[in-house]
């Protein structure tokens, strides 16, 4: 690649100071360049993104319809899985699994409840709720 | 050794509290890729100047996997360079740096420990989370946690960080910092830091390139497993072959776009680290006095032009433009285009007297 082949499709992933490349100068000697996004990469970063949001937009969903608990939406939120955050939790798998069940997330104590609040930082109340 | 500027420091029940500003005078470059960046960052503070490639050169950085049964967000895997570390390791093994590494599992003693190594005047190099560092844009923060960082200094509560992808250098706050020292999951940083020690009294630079150079070419060529160096291409470019027929669509497109983040977006200089290789091979030619090693870059520059049209096309596929069967097929064959040119690259490099 040369220098005057760098991309520069700015979509402002890299906020235009995140990425250099090494291309080739006219001399045919290589040399950093500053790149602020290219096409496919582009693509394929947006796509990454619409899958997360497709997915939040799910669990959305399911706690409105009150089939799976506010934590379900804010692990979504958070680009996790239940392993991550069990991992995170220092909890089992099966019991991150079971507060994902609204009866059972009601219950919780106000300790366990804190320690999810304090992972996503927000406050213990807003856990309680998607919005 | 650079100076540091005074800090003023209370001692209070064994624990130390910085009550003043503390800039280590460190110099930063921008690099491609952090691993790279960081290691040749630290040597240049210590009075070694590598650049980027060099340091991924000696370090045998190059290489290539395809991992399909490993997941990451629920998609095969794949890999351009040797496992997040090994550069590091290999490239102060084979300079003859002693280096302090440390993890921890408490995170107040691991940032103490911070704390008291800046105060000795030494930038340190820390393993990051890339979804904690707010610094970062949006965009590119998932939960990736092989991210390395250099701290070199304090002003107040904030560390000063020195990101080698960055343009400059940034702040970032203690909790901040903690957090992202002790993200959880696969790599887990477990809050590892690591600066030199000793610096060795001569360098043996040349040796150091030439072994650097036949660690690549062997593991590239070399590997009996059909997932790893040239092997691994061709199975990669077997296997989108028959992606059309036994995938859906969507899912196809979704692991065309992986591939074209592990190429492209995450830190590699372009082309899978191929330009950053070729880069490299140009500057070893002039270190060892080695022409031969100038025109085998220049092929592999042009192989790393073909890793690019690859990532065009499969952006082409992504978004919609091209139809599907017909493309995976060129797709592949591009894949294996790209694979007989690194045989032939590699071969030579392996058997060639350097």
């Amino acid at each position: 690649m040369e220098i005057d082949q760098v991309p520069q499709d700015d979509e402002n992933v890299f906020e235009g100071k995140f990425k250099v490349l090494y291309a080739v100068d006219k001399n045919g000697m290589y040399t950093k360049v500053p790149t602020k996004g290219w096409n496919p990469e582009n693509i394929a970063l947006n796509q990454a993104w619409e899958v997360i949001n497709e997915k939040i937009q799910q669990a959305k969903k399911e706690v409105e319809e009150g089939r799976l608990s506010p934590l379900g939406y804010y692990m979504e939120k958070n680009l996790m899985d239940t392993t991550l955050l069990a991992e995170y939790m220092g909890f089992s798998l099966r019991k991150v699994k079971k507060h994902l069940i609204p009866a059972i997330f009601e219950t919780l104590d106000k300790d366990v409840l804190e320690k999810y609040a304090s992972l996503f930082r927000i406050s213990e109340k807003e856990l309680l709720h998607i919005n | 050794m650079k100076n540091t500027l005074p800090c003023f420091v209370f001692q209070k029940k064994n624990c130390f509290i910085l009550i003043k500003s503390l800039k280590i005078d460190f110099e930063h470059s921008q690099s491609a890729h952090c691993e790279n960046g960081a290691v040749s960052n630290l040597l240049r503070f210590h009075n070694l100047d590598l650049s980027e490639p060099m340091v991924f050169g000696i370090g045998s950085g190059l290489f290539f996997s395809y991992l399909p049964f490993v997941k990451l967000n629920g998609l095969p895997a794949s890999s351009y360079r040797i496992l997040p570390g090994w550069i590091f390791k290999r490239v102060t093994h084979r300079l003859g740096i002693q280096m302090h590494t440390a993890t921890f599992n408490n995170p107040e003693k691991a940032m103490r420990s911070l704390d008291e190594t800046l105060e000795k005047g030494l930038p340190v190099g820390i393993l990051t989370s890339v979804f904690y560092l707010p610094y970062l844009p949006k965009a590119l923060r998932f939960h990736f946690n092989a991210h390395n960082i250099v701290v070199f200094g304090k002003e107040k509560d904030n560390y000063l960080v020195s990101d080698p992808v960055g343009d400059s250098t940034v702040e970032i706050s203690y909790e901040d910092l903690k957090r992202a020292r002790f993200a959880k999951g696969t790599l887990a940083p477990k809050g590892k830091m690591y600066y030199p020690v000793k610096m060795p009294e001569t360098i043996d630079l040349a040796s150091s390139i030439k072994k650097g150079i036949k660690k690549t070419a062997k593991d590239m060529v070399n590997v009996p497993v059909h997932f790893f160096g040239i092997k691994g291409i061709r199975f990669m470019a077997k296997s989108i072959h028959k992606w059309p027929k036994r995938l859906s669509e969507k899912e196809g497109i979704l692991r065309l776009g992986q591939l074209i983040r592990m190429q492209e977006e995450i830190g590699t200089g372009g082309a899978g680290f191929r330009f950053i290789f070729a880069a490299f091979l140009q500057e070893a030619a002039v270190v060892l006095n080695n022409p031969a090693l100038k025109d085998i870059s220049k092929e592999m520059t042009e192989t790393g032009d073909v890793w690019r049209e690859f990532a065009f096309e499969a952006g082409r596929v992504c978004k919609g433009r091209a139809a599907s069967d017909v493309s995976f097929a060129y797709l592949s064959e591009i894949l294996l285009n790209c694979a007989d040119r690194e045989e032939k690259i590699f071969k030579q490099l392996k058997s060639m007297p350097l």
